[in-house]
């Protein structure tokens, strides 16, 4: 069974160390908390691309796709002339379509988040300190319990100020 | 030279910072918001004084149909157009002034377009009948026509209010998760707790968020440019003189920028001070924007002389009459007024002196709005006032029902602003906390 081990630290450097520690030692099951996104925490454990990017892309083509469908179709269902124009007229229905578009890709993206944040990636609550939102750093690793004392080593040996276990 | 950091900013600082404004209330608070009611009550019972006694109330004299109540739906939408400048075009340009202020002007977005979106319905005669611009079947099965300007307008605007309520919602996230750790109220703590959608601040949530918030703001970068140019057809796809130009999409564009941008300016000055936010709203970012309005006031010069040579250039005496007629007929007053406070008061801020005084900057910020405004009105009322047939000449007078509605809406977007500013995050807590030197150990 997994349990969880939490290092809170106060410096950006010592996290750093952590992971590499911890990745150098094979553990990839790890949460690093901070209070903004640091380029160097996401640079040092280097996880894969976010999937949220093809959210947005078939959003963006599905909402183009229905402004396409929803103009020419609506206005070929009962074909009507009016402002001068042909009956399916490509140049106007492009605000359309490109408003869809925009919507829906955003609509999604938004979706793209809450599914991969909350969802696909989501974070044991027990790891979770408050002081992560306000001024300090975490490093939580998600291992085998008989694991937890190696992990507990590496953390202090990083410089946690404070470690807590998953008690579950 | 930056006057930031006398006291220097911390992690801890900024986080306590931001959780003291959404604190009880004050007495000055209240003293702001009571009045913004009341005149949200004066602007409702006129509208209901409207419907129960026909839209003759209002100004509307023949050929004059289009009067006050479209000039504030410009206006307004212009006004919500910098909220998505400053928070997806400057972020795409890592522009760093933007920091502390693009929260502010992502809730003046909101609230704004808000405050627009209820005019289109104002100024119909029957409004339980807006419903018909929303997309579907007739009783004859007959669908809305795309090709009307009208149409895209209904898309344009309902789009950008869901995408920028969006961007605010999913900027606010992380801010909320650190007010949520810090109140202690049971019923705050849920609030918040629901608002912040969970979030802990892992490494994993921030990879997803930072890249769904820069999809966000390239999406929203060509939709601000779309919004105001499809609220420019709105006019340009018109036949009438004054109107049918091709020049009104740029033109609109970075008047909306413009007024936008002194909008915030008007809004942060006061908050700043209530709230002591003297460390990070700077100087430099009041510098910042002062260089924008500089920018986008000679657009918007550039683009009122461009018009008046196109008339003369064009050779067509209607064109022509109408623009002789803005700068010398009865609206005389309303177009100098105009180009004062548009052109002439903004050439104040060459000075780095005026940029980075903050009285001068409110008093010129306000300036630019009412010249803004009277920018909207010149362009709808004295077009339609004076097209081809001097038989249908007329005048056009603002009545105390379209004054009181229109202050009423001034009103109502004071309010929800008061409301977020004591309610949510009004300065961004990660981002601050982004651009302080990140501590370390080893120096």
């Amino acid at each position: 069974m997994s349990q969880g081990v939490v290092g809170i630290y106060s410096y950006q450097d010592s996290v750093l160390s952590a992971v590499e520690k911890l990745k150098e030692a094979g553990y990839r099951n790890m949460r690093v908390f901070s209070p903004f996104p640091d380029h160097e925490i996401e640079a040092a454990v280097d996880l894969p691309e976010s999937p949220v990017r093809f959210f947005t892309l078939f959003g963006g083509l599905l909402g183009a796709t229905c402004g396409i469908g929803f103009t020419v179709l609506t206005s070929s269902s009962w074909p009507i002339a009016v402002s001068a124009k042909p009956i399916v007229s490509i140049l106007p229905y492009m605000v359309i379509v490109f408003e869809l578009t925009v919507l829906f890709g955003a609509l999604s993206t938004f979706l793209g988040l809450i599914i991969n944040s909350l969802i696909r990636d989501r974070t044991p609550v027990r790891l979770y300190d408050e002081r992560f939102s306000d001024d300090k750093f975490g490093v939580a690793v998600i291992c085998e319990k008989e694991k937890l004392g190696a992990v507990e080593a590496i953390l202090n040996s990083t410089g946690a100020e404070e470690i807590k276990f998953d008690e579950a | 030279m930056s006057q930031t950091q006398q006291t220097p900013l911390t992690y801890a600082r900024i986080t306590e910072d931001v959780v003291r404004m959404v604190d009880k209330p004050s007495k000055k608070w209240w003293a702001l918001f009571l009045p913004t009611v009341a005149l949200v009550g004066l602007g409702a019972t006129c509208f209901f004084y409207q419907v129960a006694t026909g839209l003759g109330v209002a100004g509307y004299r023949h050929p004059v149909f289009w009067g006050v109540y479209i000039t504030d739906f410009v206006f307004w939408v212009g006004i919500a157009h910098s909220g998505t400048l400053i928070s997806a075009i400057l972020y795409l340009f890592r522009a760093r002034f933007r920091m502390s202020i693009y929260r502010i002007a992502e809730a003046m977005t909101v609230f704004a377009v808000l405050t627009a979106g209820l005019f289109p319905i104002i100024h119909l005669g029957r409004p339980w009948n807006f419903l018909w611009l929303i997309p579907y079947p007739n009783s004859r099965e007959l669908w809305i026509n795309f090709k009307s300007p009208l149409v895209w307008d209904v898309f344009a605007v309902s789009t950008y209010l869901t995408v920028s309520s969006l961007f605010f919602v999913i900027g606010m996230i992380p801010d909320i998760a650190a007010i949520r750790d810090k109140v202690k109220e049971v019923p705050r703590k849920i609030i918040y707790s629901v608002l912040s959608f969970g979030w802990k601040g892992s490494n994993r949530e921030w990879l997803h968020y930072t890249r769904a918030y820069l999809y966000f703001a390239a999406l929203a970068t060509p939709l601000v440019l779309s919004v105001h140019s499809v609220v420019s057809w709105d006019f340009a796809m018109g036949n009438v003189p004054g109107w049918h130009t091709t020049i009104f999409p740029p033109y609109f564009v970075a008047g909306a920028i413009f007024s936008g941008l002194a909008m915030v300016i008007t809004l942060t000055i006061p908050i700043r001070k209530i709230f002591h936010l003297e460390d990070y709203i700077t100087l430099d970012n009041y510098d910042g924007m002062a260089k924008l309005i500089i920018l986008t006031s000679c657009i918007v010069g550039y683009a009122y002389a461009a018009e008046f040579f196109m008339a003369w250039y064009s050779g067509s005496p209607y064109e022509w009459g109408q623009f002789v007629y803005r700068a010398t007929g009865e609206y005389a007053l309303f177009y100098w007024t105009m180009v004062i406070c548009n052109c002439v008061v903004p050439i104040s801020l060459w000075w780095e002196k005026v940029r980075k005084n903050i009285k001068a900057l409110f008093v010129i910020s306000i300036l630019i709005n009412i010249g803004m405004w009277f920018e909207r009105f010149n362009i709808i009322v004295i077009s339609l006032s004076r097209d081809f047939e001097p038989g249908a000449w007329g005048i056009y007078k603002i009545s105390f029902v379209e004054a009181g509605i229109t202050i009423g809406s001034f009103a109502w977007f004071f309010m929800f602003f008061l409301l977020f500013v004591k309610t949510l995050p009004a300065v961004s807590i990660a981002e601050m906390k982004e651009i302080l030197p990140v501590p370390k150990k080893g120096g």
